[in-house]
């Protein structure tokens, strides 16, 4: 079927199998393999995306269900040191991250999270992350960065 | 993992998802969230040749007080449950457990009407709607037809609905009387291992139990005793009987018995039973 998918301000019109989920059309019809793929069973959220200002695990979507849709990648907050979104900047003050493998999920749920509640207390945090899983940094360090965003435009879309 | 190859149709009414459904038979599932469905068909557990995209129908979401009742629409999603105004006013219960299902991505796009059809005895919100007595509303190629909650559940992951039918509203009593639920986890984002659900409404208490059976149940032993004047901490102890909790990897069925006694005294307690 053809899909047609906004992603990162840039309109995106393929042909793709029914069955393909959103993970493998950024990735792969794309070439945006700033998404990652962890458990592949909707648990690590290593695929969070935002859709329509939600985060969304992208191995648990269609490519037909975000037909029409508005789609924010990694890529599409700042791919280089110069150009970093509030939240990758405090991620890296905050050396939130060690191997490197849960952030681009972790960035994109944290940023969903703070724009929904630019007031969130730790605990909020804490339970808000819950479907993000980190195997390197122990969390503390990503809360500390994602309370430090969350003043200063972590959750601007 | 890449689900079985099928034939995706987006339908835009109740009617024409309902037509589909008759059309295609059981070779063809309805799509909601997302959230149970995909997953399964990914790991190969279910493969509908045909998936009807129910999840853009106009009006199906929306949670509205009519009367002495609450409707909430079946593809009203965890997180607009969770937020709805209405509910925490007039159905408390309903608003708190639909914050407690999965994680924020989850609550993002699983709905409750997909909650209730998929009938997972270890899901939160079925459970919620038993404690409150409420009913659904489904709709089939004849019209539609209400089924009383204690009557929806049939059987592990089935339900009283045909195969041509579609869930289309929740009806909750408005129960402000006092609730709550205990979900029992180990680990964050967790599936309850056990959970009890207590609603108070109309003078009368009803309490559920989640992952006890092959259903969602109603802990008819427990609303009983309090009927006739038990304590909280009497009537929690005859929160087991005529539950049939199986045993894995997270607790033995004796383990599961134990917590549905202990979760429901506090859950009474926290009601303010
Ligand atoms: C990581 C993860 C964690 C989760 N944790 C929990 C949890 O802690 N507690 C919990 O309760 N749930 C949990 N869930 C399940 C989640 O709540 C699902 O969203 C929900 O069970 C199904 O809703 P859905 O809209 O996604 O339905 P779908 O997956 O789209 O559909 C589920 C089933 O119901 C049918 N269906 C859907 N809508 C209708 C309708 N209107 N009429 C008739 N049939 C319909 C479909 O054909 C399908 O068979 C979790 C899911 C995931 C992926
Ligand atoms: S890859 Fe999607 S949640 Fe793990
Ligand atoms: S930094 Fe390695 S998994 Fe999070």
């Amino acid at each position: 079927m053809k899909v047609s998918i906004e992603v990162n301000g840039k309109k995106e019109e393929h042909d793709v199998e029914d069955r393909t989920l959103l993970v493998f059309f950024l990735r792969e019809t794309l070439g945006l393999t700033g998404t990652n793929i962890g458990c592949d069973t909707t648990n690590c959220g290593a695929c969070t995306v935002i859709m329509n200002g939600e985060s969304v695990k992208s191995c648990t979507v269609l490519a037909a269900q975000a037909d029409g849709q508005k789609v924010l990648t990694i890529e599409g907050l700042g791919t280089s040191q110069d150009d970093m979104h509030p939240m990758q900047e405090a991620f890296r003050q905050n050396h939130a991250l060690q191997c490197g493998y849960c952030t681009p999920g972790m960035v994109m749920a944290a940023v969903s999270l703070v724009h929904d509640n630019p007031n969130i207390t730790e605990a909020e945090v804490r339970e808000g992350l819950e479907g993000n899983l980190c195997r390197c940094t122990g969390y503390h360090n990503i809360v500390k960065a994602v309370l430090a965003a969350a003043g200063s435009g972590g959750g601007d879309l | 993992m890449i689900p079985a190859a099928f034939d995706y149709v987006r339908v835009d009414s109740v009617d024409a998802a309902v037509a589909a459904l008759t059309e295609h038979g059981d070779d063809a599932k309805l799509l909601a969230g997302g959230h149970s469905l995909l997953p399964l068909m990914k790991l190969r557990l279910a493969f509908p040749s045909v998936l009807i995209d129910i999840g853009r129908i106009e009006g199906l979401s929306y949670v509205r007080q009519e009367g002495d009742q609450v409707a909430i629409g079946a593809l009203t999603r965890h997180c607009d449950v969770n937020a709805s105004p209405e509910l925490a006013r007039h159905a408390p219960l309903l608003a708190y457990v639909a914050g407690k299902v999965g994680d924020p991505q989850v609550r993002h796009r699983g709905t409750i009407g997909g909650s209730i059809a998929h009938a997972d005895p270890a899901s939160d919100l079925p459970a919620a709607v038993l404690a409150l007595g409420g009913e659904m509303v489904v709709t089939g190629p004849s019209g539609q037809r209400v089924i009383p909650a204690t009557e929806f559940f049939t059987g592990f992951l089935e339900t009283a609905m045909s195969p041509e039918e579609m869930l289309t509203e929740i009806r909750v009593p408005t129960a402000t009387a006092g609730h709550s639920y205990q979900k029992f986890v180990r680990r964050a984002q967790d599936w309850a291992m056990v959970g009890v659900a207590v609603a108070r409404y109309d003078g009368t208490t009803g309490v559920s139990l989640v992952n006890m059976g092959p259903t969602p149940l109603r802990a008819a032993a427990v609303e009983s005793a309090l009927a006739s004047g038990a304590s909280a901490a009497d009537a929690a102890e005859v929160a087991d009987q005529d539950s049939e909790p199986t045993g894995d990897a997270n607790a033995s069925p004796e383990f599961r018995r134990h917590l549905a006694k202990v979760l429901t005294r506090r859950a009474l307690e926290e009601a303010g039973l």
